[in-house]
C-alpha cells in the first residue's frame, strides 16, 4: 500500500496498491482487495482511487496496434496518451474527434469518463466516436463491445468510471484536419447576456468554441471574460511547430499561491489585457486545447492541501439564471480560480449510460482546498445545479453528496448491473453510501 | 538505413530502445518468448516508423536455435546494431534451495547469451555495436541476488574480452550496466528515489550505442554508488546487509 497514485487535485489522499500492467493478452493479476484501473491520474477527485484496495496502472498497456491513414481509424491499447495519438497521426493529416482541456489522458480514462471538449456542441462526446473496444471482466472474460455487438455493454463502460472491467484496448475514428493550426477570434464580453448571445451566435458556424469568465467581478461587471472560436486552418508557409514548453512547478510550495489577491490581480489582467472587442488569430492547437499543459505539474500551485475542481451542467432552459446564481455564490465567496471556463453543450446524446455531458451551459472551476468553507460552498453549488435539474461531473468530483449524485445520473441503478464483482472505486463507495 | 537486431524485445526496457529506433526509421528484427507479445510490439514500432519490422520466436535458452535466428536476420544485409536484453530475474532463495533452478537461472543469464554472442560475433562488421544488458549486480556478489550476480559477472567479463578482440575490425561492444528500472521484472519491489524509469534507461542504450561507449551504468550516478560498493573491503563486506 502506498500513497504514491494521486489524483490530479491531490485531494482526497488514498492508499493502494498499484499493479503495472505490460501486456493486453495477459489476464488481471492476481491480488486481494477490489480492483480499478489507473491510467494517467488526470481525474481531479476521487474517481481514480480505490483507497485500501489495488489500482491497475495501465500505462504499461501503451502500444499502437493499427492506423489506417485513408479512413482515420485508430485502434490502440487503452494506456495510449491522447498527445501520443496526436504525435502519431497528426503529421498523417488526422486529429482528435474529441478533446478534453488535457492531452495528457489515457484512451482507456477518455472513454471511462466519456470526456468533451470545445467541439462538443458539434461533436458530442468522445464516446460518440469510439468504434469499439476490448472490456476483461475479473472471471477472465473479454466482450468486444461495439454499438451494435454487446450494446448495454457499450453504453455502461463508456462513462463508466472504470467499474465495468478493464478496457484493454479501443478503436477510434479520428477526424481528417488541414494541420495543427487553428484561426481563432476572441470576443470580450461584459457579462452573460452577451455570452448567452454569441454562443447561440457562433454553434452553427465554429467548430470549437469556449469562454473564460472572470470568476471574481461582481455587480455590473457579472459573468465578463472572453469567448473564443477556432477552425482548423491551413499551415501558413514558413511556419514552424512552436517548441514544446519545458516549464513546471517542481515542488508543491507550502501554501497555495492561489489566493484573493492573487485571484483578483489575475482575473482583471486576464480581461483587460485584450485591448479590443475583438482579436483574430492564427495560434497553433497546443495553447488553444491545451493550455495548461505547458506547465507541468500546475496542480502543485495549490500547496499541499490540494485543490477541488467543480464542473456543472444547467439545461437550456435553466441556463441563464443558473449560471448567474453559480457566479454570484462563487465571486460572494472570494474563492475560485484563474481558470474559469463556460461554454455550451450541443444536444448529440452522449453514449453512456452515466455520461456527463447533456445539452445546456456548463460550467468549471478550481477551488484552493481551504476545507471547511470550500466545502460549504461547493454543497451550495451542488444544490443550485440540483434545483435546475442539472448535474455534476464525476471525475472532476471528490465530495459531492451520494443523494446529489443519484439524482443527476439517474441511470445509476441499471447501471449497477453491469459493474464488475471486483471492481470499485472511493468515488462509487462514496456516492452509494 | 540502420539495421537492428533486438534479443528479448518483449522486455520494457528493449521495448523503449526499439521505439527510438522505430523513429528514425530503422529496420528491426525482433525476438521474444512469446508470440502473441512479440506481434504487440511489432506492430507498434511499424506504426511508430520502423522501416521493417521481422519477427522470430526465441527462447534465449534454446541454443540450437540460434544459428536460424542469426541466420534470419542477416538474411536481407548486415545486421548494424545488435541489442540483447533477454534475461530473467531469479528468485535468490528458490536457487538456494535447488541446484537445478540455480543452474537454469544462471544458464539463462549468463551462458545463453555468451552463446548467442559467440555466433553473433561472427558475423559482425566494421561499424557495427553489440550492446548486452549487463547489470550493476554483476560488478560485486551480493547475498541477496549472487545467482544473478554471478551470472551478469561471467557476462560482463565475457564482453569484456569480445570487446577487446573485437576492437581492431572496428566494431564497438557495450557494456550496460543498469541499476534499479521499473519494470514487470522488478514488479514485487518497494519502489524508492533509485528507481529509474525504462524510458530513461532505453534512451540511454540508444545513446551509449551512438557514441560507441564500452561500459555504461544506467543511470549514470550507479557508476558511483558501484565504485563504493566494490572498494568495500572483504572482511566489512561479508557483514554487510546488502
Amino acid at each position: 500500500m502506498s500513497a504514491r497514485i494521486e489524483s490530479w487535485g491531490r485531494y482526497p489522499r488514498a492508499m493502494q496498491r498499484a499493479l503495472p500492467l505490460g501486456y493486453r493478452d495477459a489476464g488481471l493479476p492476481a491480488a486481494e482487495g477490489t480492483l480499478l484501473p489507473y491510467g494517467n491520474g488526470r481525474s481531479y477527485g476521487d474517481s481514480c482511487l480505490n483507497d485500501g484496495g489495488n489500482v491497475l496502472c495501465t500505462r504499461g498497456l501503451d502500444r499502437f496496434m493499427a492506423f489506417d491513414a485513408a479512413s482515420g481509424v485508430l485502434r490502440c491499447e487503452a494506456g495510449v496518451l491522447l498527445s501520443e495519438i496526436l504525435a502519431l497521426c497528426l503529421p498523417q493529416g488526422w486529429f482528435l474527434p474529441v478533446s478534453p482541456g488535457t492531452k495528457y489522458v489515457t484512451v482507456g480514462g477518455a472513454i471511462a469518463n466519456d470526456v468533451h471538449g470545445k467541439n462538443h456542441h458539434v461533436a458530442g462526446s468522445f464516446g460518440s466516436h469510439v468504434r469499439a473496444f476490448e472490456l476483461l471482466r475479473s472471471d477472465g472474460e473479454r466482450r468486444l463491445c461495439t454499438p451494435e455487438e454487446n450494446p448495454e455493454w457499450f453504453a455502461a463502460t463508456i462513462g463508466g468510471l472504470g467499474l465495468t472491467g478493464l478496457i484493454t484496448w479501443a478503436e477510434i475514428q479520428m477526424k481528417r484536419v488541414l494541420g495543427p493550426w487553428l484561426a481563432t477570434e476572441t470576443y470580450k464580453f461584459g457579462g452573460l447576456d452577451e455570452f448567452f448571445a454569441l454562443s447561440s451566435g457562433s454553434e452553427g458556424y465554429h467548430e470549437y468554441t469556449m469562454a473564460w469568465v472572470d470568476c471574481v467581478s461582481t455587480g455590473e461587471s457579472l459573468g465578463r471574460g472572453l469567448f473564443t472560436n477556432a477552425e482548423h486552418a491551413p499551415t501558413p508557409p514558413g511556419t514552424a511547430e512552436p517548441p514544446a514548453g519545458r516549464l513546471a512547478i517542481p515542488f508543491t510550495p507550502p501554501m497555495s499561491l492561489v489566493n484573493g489577491l492573487s485571484l483578483k490581480a489575475f482575473n482583471w489582467l486576464y480581461y483587460h489585457r485584450q485591448r479590443t472587442k475583438l482579436r483574430r488569430a492564427l495560434l497553433h492547437y497546443d495553447p488553444v486545447f491545451y493550455p495548461l499543459d505547458g506547465i507541468r505539474q500546475w496542480n502543485r500551485m495549490y500547496g499541499p492541501r490540494g485543490f477541488l475542481q467543480h464542473q456543472c451542467v444547467i439545461p437550456p432552459t435553466e441556463a441563464r439564471g443558473g449560471i448567474e446564481e453559480l457566479l454570484r455564490e462563487i465571486a460572494a465567496s472570494g474563492q475560485g480560480s484563474f481558470l474559469a471556463v463556460l461554454k455550451l453543450f450541443g444536444d448529440k446524446p452522449s453514449p453512456g449510460m452515466l455520461s456527463f455531458p447533456r445539452p445546456g451551459a456548463t460550467l468549471a472551476l478550481d477551488f484552493p482546498n481551504a476545507g471547511e468553507k470550500t466545502f460549504r460552498l461547493l454543497e451550495r453549488l451542488d444544490a443550485v445545479v440540483a434545483a435546475t435539474g442539472g448535474a455534476v461531473y464525476p471525475a472532476k468530483d471528490a465530495r459531492m453528496s451520494g443523494k446529489h449524485f443519484r439524482r443527476f445520473f439517474p441511470a445509476w441503478e441499471r447501471f449497477q448491473a453491469y459493474i464488475d464483482p471486483r471492481f470499485s472505486s472511493s468515488f462509487w463507495r462514496r456516492v452509494m453510501e | 538505413m540502420q539495421k537492428v537486431l533486438i534479443v528479448g524485445a518483449t522486455s520494457a526496457i528493449a521495448e523503449q530502445a526499439a521505439r527510438l529506433y522505430a523513429a528514425r526509421g530503422a529496420s528491426l528484427v525482433l525476438t521474444g518468448r512469446q508470440a502473441e507479445r512479440l506481434q504487440a510490439v511489432a506492430a507498434d514500432l511499424k506504426l511508430r516508423g520502423a522501416a521493417v519490422v521481422d519477427t522470430a520466436v526465441l527462447d534465449i535458452d534454446d541454443l540450437p536455435a540460434h544459428a536460424r535466428v542469426v541466420e534470419q536476420a542477416w538474411k536481407a544485409g548486415a545486421v548494424d546494431v545488435v541489442l540483447v536484453a533477454a534475461g530473467t530475474l531469479p528468485d535468490q532463495a528458490a536457487c538456494e534451495a535447488s541446484v537445478m533452478l540455480t543452474v537454469k537461472e544462471f544458464n539463462t543469464n549468463g551462458l545463453s547469451v555468451i552463446a548467442l554472442l559467440t555466433l553473433v560475433a561472427q558475423r559482425m562488421q566494421a561499424g557495427g555495436a553489440i550492446a548486452v544488458i549487463s547489470s550493476v549486480a554483476g560488478d560485486r556478489g551480493r547475498q541477496s541476488n549472487y545467482v544473478y550476480g554471478s551470472a551478469k559477472a561471467a557476462l560482463s567479463a565475457f564482453l569484456s574480452g569480445l570487446r577487446q578482440r573485437l576492437a581492431k575490425s572496428g566494431v564497438a561492444v557495450v557494456t550496460i550496466k543498469p541499476g534499479f528500472v521499473d519494470t514487470p521484472m522488478t514488479r514485487a519491489f518497494k519502489k524508492g528515489a533509485l528507481w529509474a524509469s525504462p524510458q530513461a534507461v532505453g534512451r540511454g542504450i540508444v545513446r551509449a550505442v551512438d557514441r560507441r561507449r564500452d561500459v555504461v551504468y544506467l543511470p549514470w550516478f550507479w557508476w558511483g554508488i558501484m565504485f563504493i560498493i566494490n572498494h568495500v573491503p572483504e572482511a566489512i563486506f561479508k557483514r554487510a546487509k546488502l
